[in-house]
């Protein structure tokens, strides 16, 4: 393919717009990963059919989008432009919808959203709840475009800030940009991207060579996948975002770090810089311009502590990914010894709007005031993983500064099954639990991490009260010591010391003096950790501590799990009121613990019980108690 | 044969040590473990120390020094997944075939392997076989898996 000029990107981006405007409509099918595992490829093949079939094919046309984000309720499909959101599809959906909807002109009032407040039908995705108070700057392109085609992200403007930036802008000018939009890291750190972006220009001046720049989708933290889906729905926002950084920072030379267990990300990704490239907007002189620069891709092979910055640029160098010493930055010294810049996904992917919108408008997004600093605030949005037990699951975008209770009664739609919100575990195993009634806290960098946990990479998950606190911190904490690289004494030991004190107390072995130790090794592992994985690794103890200290007190004091999660410390047991002997329990039952006739009470065996809990699982009536 | 295999993986990198962890993923994916022979066969072809090969190869949960099955069930233990009730999943798993973490079958058919997160939270609890990932497991879900034979497991 040819190289394309500054004047084809807007006859390709007017092209693509009369393309879609010959059609009366466009059926956007949800092809993330959560709605691919949901059978959306077969409810695509079955539209694309069943159009050709009733020959609706030159009227309407079908794309398959990344990431909706209303994952919990796919398959699903957009009609656009009129905006009718389709949930839950069946294969048997498709005719109907094909029938009614698109020939008939009649909505199919029955797969719409239902609300659960009053039970009525939403139809227009804009009026439902989870989208009605998002902000889209980095996925706004989310569940629009089909993210292996360039042309339809060059149709909703896509590389116009690349072709501005390089024409018409010059690299410090771009610097400041970012420097005024005050936007920090969004892979967990928050740090600065100006600031960052400065240093490592000025040492690379100093030493008279080309910088790297690397973007990181290790997407470590266990419970989030915002860098996946972004990667899925829009991977050239982050190719975009990569080439105007380089032109800023004078890099030739990038790499993507992406994790091995996203392939549908591996290869959409493979594809959009392939296509970048046959466009020439990657490769040797960009747009006629003196500017060069491609991208390549490493992939990761699955260890958390490889997404930490020192431990990527060694993995980059095909050596194991462990961390070094922090007093050489990687801004000096990185891949290959040369001063480098990483940063996250979702930051790369904000640059194209920063450059297009400028700094001044993305500095007004958001909380606090970053005009003389951007450590006063934090600008812009930041997209999380809404998860756990709540009603609306997804992925979610939001200014900075929005509440927790903002996110989790109204986007997420509150807790379901009529329990409580105990509490929301933000920042993933370098963060904390936030309780429930400090569900008032905005969310930004600072007032998390204040508040004992970490905003991190945008995780966030929701916790019902039939959840433990004390095996929530114990869970993390078993992560973090398969995850620790083992170089540093404190992490390596001290972790495992916590570990112990957890398993401890979660079988009822606990001491009342092993509250202390707690807090008191915790302290040594975050001041003298070599890297940031210990460093932030007591947090989950350390808030749930602070928090839900009644409850540790509780295993430790009543040998009691109040939350009925810590198997040593409980008992199944099956209700009179709810049993009516339908049978199904002692049948699943793996150490036939369970008897009793048909349509009579079952009684478990305690001797014999191993508290699986699949009798509770399968118990249709809400029989099987624990306590 | 296995020769003929790791020079055109050695070649489709060019033998550059930069790329050591992608040498070992394709060779983990081709021979389902990383044997021993080849080791020495990439350590002569490109020049990396044979140390590091094998660090790599220890280091990272994606390589295995022993065969793997032919198919790779993953049951997720991410944070999502774990309080969704994952580990009901892994003890029947346990229970029913003596599998846990890392394990094959005997007939080399299966290996089960923990992952922190498939990013698919919204599905939890989550396992995947092979590349296709099935949500809201439950512990019968993978009873039914290891039942019916692989071809006629309807991922898709
Ligand atoms: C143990 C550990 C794991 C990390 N994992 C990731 C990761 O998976 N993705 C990521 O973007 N940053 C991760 N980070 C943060 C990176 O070190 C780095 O700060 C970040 O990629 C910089 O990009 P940003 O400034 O755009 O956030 C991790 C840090 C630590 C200490
Ligand atoms: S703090 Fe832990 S993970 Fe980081 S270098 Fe030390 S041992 Fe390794
Ligand atoms: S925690 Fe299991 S898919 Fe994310």
């Amino acid at each position: 393919m040819t190289k394309i000029t500054i004047t084809d990107l807007k006859q390709i981006s007017e092209r693509n717009k009369s393309t879609s405007e010959k059609f009366k409509a466009s059926l956007l099918v949800c092809a993330g990963t959560g709605c691919v595992a949901n059978k959306a490829f077969i409810i695509r093949d079955a539209l694309e059919k069943e159009l050709k079939e009733k020959n609706l094919e030159s009227d309407y046309r079908v794309i398959a989008t990344g990431c909706n984000g209303f994952c919990a309720q796919g398959p699903l499909m957009l009609v656009s432009p009129e905006g009718t959101l389709y949930l839950n599809l069946k294969l048997d959906d498709v005719s109907t919808i094909v029938d009614e909807h698109l020939i008939n002109g009649k909505p199919v009032q029955d797969l719409m959203y239902i609300s659960p407040v009053d039970e009525t039908r939403t139809p227009k995705m804009k009026d439902i709840q989870f989208f009605k108070q998002q902000q889209l700057i980095i996925l706004r392109n989310r569940g629009a475009i089909d993210p292996e085609q360039i042309d339809d992200y060059i149709g909703r403007g896509g590389y116009q800030a690349l072709a501005h930036a390089l024409s018409e802008m010059k690299p410090n000018e771009i610097l400041n940009e970012v420097k005024t939009s005050g936007i920090r890291g969004r892979g967990g750190g928050g740090f600065p991207t100006g600031i960052k972006w400065e240093s490592c220009i000025s040492s690379a001046k100093k030493t008279d060579v080309a910088p790297y720049l690397v973007c990181n989708a290790d997407e470590g933290d266990p419970g989030a996948f915002m860098d996946r889906s972004i990667i899925e729905a829009d991977p050239h926002s982050v190719i975009e975002g990569m080439a105007i950084g380089a032109y800023a920072i004078g890099a030739k030379e990038g790499f993507v770090y992406i994790r091995k267990e996203y392939p549908l990300a591996l290869e959409r990704l493979r594809k959009a810089i392939q296509q970048a490239r046959d466009y020439g907007l990657l490769g040797q002189k960009i747009f006629d311009t003196d500017f060069s620069f491609d991208i390549n891709i490493h992939q990761g092979a699955g260890a958390f502590v490889s997404g930490e910055s020192s431990a990527l640029m060694t993995a980059m160098e095909g050596k194991v990914g462990e961390p070094h010493s922090k007093y050489i930055h990687t801004v000096e010294s990185g891949y290959k010894g040369l001063p480098t810049v990483l940063n996250n996904v979702e930051t790369w992917a904000n640059i194209p709007v920063i450059i297009e919108k400028g700094g001044k408008w993305f500095s007004k997004i958001g909380s606090g005031d970053v005009s003389e600093s951007p450590w006063k605030g934090s600008s812009g949005t930041k997209v999380f993983s809404l998860v756990g037990d709540i009603a609306n699951t997804g992925l979610v975008e939001v200014p900075m500064g929005i509440t927790l209770e903002e996110i989790v009664n109204k986007i997420g739609g509150g807790v379901p099954e009529g329990r409580q919100c105990k509490a929301v575990q933000t920042g993933g195993p370098s963060g904390g639990c936030i309780p429930a009634d400090l569900l008032n806290l905005p969310v930004d960098f600072d007032t998390l991490t204040q508040a004992g946990s970490m905003m991190g990479s945008g995780g966030l998950i929701v916790m019902d009260d039939s959840r433990c606190m004390v095996d929530v911190a114990k869970y993390f904490i078993d992560f973090l010591v398969e995850e620790s690289c083992g170089k540093c004494t404190p992490c390596r030991e001290g972790l495992v010391i916590i570990k112990t004190i957890l398993a401890r107390v979660t079988n009822g072995l606990g001491e009342p003096s092993d509250l202390e130790m707690l807090s008191d090794i915790s302290e040594t592992i975050k001041n003298a950790s070599l890297c940031d994985l210990g460093g932030s690794a007591p947090n989950p103890a350390l808030s749930t501590l602070k928090y839900f200290k009644d409850e540790y007190k509780a295993h430790i004091i009543d040998k009691k799990c109040p939350a009925g999660v810590c198997k040593a410390l409980i008992q199944y047991t099956i209700s009179k009121e709810n049993c009516n002997g339908c049978g199904v329990c002692p049948k699943h039952c793996p150490e036939d613990a369970i008897s009793g006739e048909k349509k009579e009470l079952h009684t478990i065996d305690q001797s014999k019980c191993v508290k699986c809990g699949i009798c509770r699982e399968v118990c249709k009536f809400d029989a099987v108690e624990v306590e | 044969m296995k020769t003929d295999k790791v020079q055109s993986i050695i070649k489709k990198w060019n033998g550059d040590p930069n790329y050591a962890i992608e040498m070992l993923q394709d060779i983990q994916s081709e021979f389902r473990y990383i044997p021993k022979e080849v080791i020495e066969e990439i350590s002569e072809s490109t020049g990396i120390p044979r140390t590091q090969l094998y660090y790599l190869a220890t280091f990272y949960k994606a390589f295995s020094l022993k065969p793997r099955g032919e198919h790779e069930i993953q049951v997720c233990t991410g944070t999502t997944c774990y309080v969704k009730g994952a580990f009901r999943i892994l003890e029947s798993l346990q229970r029913k075939c003596g599998l846990s973490d890392g394990e094959t079958t005997d007939d080399l058919q299966y290996t089960l392997k923990y992952v922190r997160c498939l990013g698919c939270c919204s599905l939890a609890p989550v396992i995947s076989l092979d590349d296709a990932i099935i949500g809201k497991a439950k512990s019968s879900t993978i009873e039914g898996l290891l039942a019916r034979k692989v071809g006629e497991v309807d991922t898709k």
